[in-house]
């Protein structure tokens, strides 16, 4: 399946990203062969409002089944749940563990935002 | 004539002035319409005391998608210039409380998929006044919704209401962003007041650079103008901006103001202040 990693770099040795809207990259993996894209996401992270929902979008526009980030906030995760994309939560460290974590089935499937909006 | 009275800093005495103004005016028989533009913290009817005879809801217009016509191109999605709306591989999905209401994605959706509904953002309150001797003054203000971001949309709505009058007065927010423009914007005229004190000195100066890239004709009161320092005065005469009126730190307002009460209404020698004051607007 093809996941994506939030980083703050372009393959899996990069950090993981503790932010989904205005995270540097997204990386799009391929769970089977560990292939990986990286997606600039520089537009959002200088956005005056709504990074996250346009990242959703994005992200959903990528084909990803599934997120893995440090923190989504309730527009993000909106957006992401209405694609039927499912989010993990990492804790830090580079995408690379991030990724043996979710093969390994040890990261929590998140069922509601942990950070609250700007606006809210 | 239409006067904006506002200021950098909170608390400097923008409804103190607003409101003497008024009701001065007003009592030499003027019609008055006092616009309370800030709608978060709206508080001239306090003083004012109207009657109020309506309340209306003012809302903003948002986007809905019919499912059935959409065909999910995500045009609407790349003309929003607030990233509220998404376009997802099998839908759109639109936040709200980002939207603007600007209309882009409803007149550019090709395929007219789009409509729009009204969201409640506050209320528009009206009323006349029922000060003593005070016959012609109308107050109109706005209640935000608590935990609204959209201030603008109200305070246009308090702009539009003002009725035929000889001067509006327009009681601004504090601050010098999106809110304070709008309640400023079309003004022919904008007293700031401030207070001498180095705080007070700092957002006059944010106030002057915001008034001045509206192209807007200024002047300053200086509030407690008997206590702090002359740093207010100093600035005034460098910027070549006139202190059109001080008003001293006068125990008498601030006990009037602590129950309610228009300084002009109880110490009637603030009323020449203000009527001087109007003249002095009038002739700059």
């Amino acid at each position: 399946m093809k996941i994506v990693i939030t980083a703050d770099g372009t393959d899996l040795d990069a950090q993981v990203d503790p932010r989904f809207g205005r995270a540097r990259y997204f990386l799009l993996v391929d769970t089977e062969d560990e292939s990986v894209t990286a997606h600039d996401n520089k537009q959002n992270l200088n956005a005056a409002q709504g990074a996250g929902i346009q990242a959703g979008q994005n992200v959903a526009g990528l084909g990803a089944e599934a997120v893995v980030t440090g923190n989504v906030g309730p527009r993000a995760f909106g957006v992401l749940q209405s694609a039927g994309i499912k989010i993990y939560l990492a804790g830090g460290g580079t995408a690379r563990e991030a990724l043996e974590q979710f093969k390994a089935g040890s990261l929590q499937e998140v069922g509601a935002a942990n950070k609250p909006g700007h606006w809210m | 004539m239409i006067i904006a009275i506002a200021s950098g800093k909170g608390g400097t005495g923008k409804t103190t002035v607003a409101t003497g103004l008024a009701y001065t005016l007003a009592r030499d028989g003027r019609r008055v319409e006092l616009l309370d533009c800030d709608v978060e913290e709206p508080n001239a009817h306090l003083f004012v005391r109207p009657q109020s005879d309506c309340t209306e809801p003012v809302g903003v217009p948002v986007p809905r998608v019919d499912a059935e016509k959409c065909t999910n191109c995500g045009l609407c999605s790349e003309v929003c210039q607030f990233n509220a709306v998404a376009c997802l591989p099998d839908r759109v999905v639109i936040a709200d409380e980002l939207c603007h209401g600007c209309g882009a994605c409803v007149h550019f959706c090709p395929v007219q998929a789009m409509t729009e509904t009204d969201r409640n953002i506050g209320v528009l309150e009206s009323g006349r006044s029922t000060l003593d001797g005070v016959n012609k003054l109308h107050l109109r203000y706005g209640r935000l919704r608590i935990g609204e971001a959209m201030a603008v949309p109200l305070i246009r709505a308090v702009r539009r209401a003002a009725g035929p009058c000889d001067v509006t007065l327009i009681d601004a927010p504090p601050g010098t962003s999106c809110p304070v423009i709008a309640a400023v914007k079309g003004a022919d005229f904008v007293l700031l007041v401030t207070e001498p004190t180095p705080f007070g000195l700092n957002d006059l100066q944010l106030a002057v650079e915001m008034v001045r890239a509206l192209e807007l004709p200024l002047a300053v009161v200086v509030n407690r103008s008997t206590v702090g320092d002359r740093a207010v005065w100093d600035y005034c005469r460098n910027e070549n901006i006139d202190i059109l009126l001080e008003i001293p730190d006068d125990r008498r307002i601030a006990e009037a103001y602590s129950r309610g009460l228009i300084a002009a209404e109880v110490l009637p020698q603030y009323a020449q202040t203000f009527r001087d004051l109007y003249l002095g607007i009038r002739d700059s």
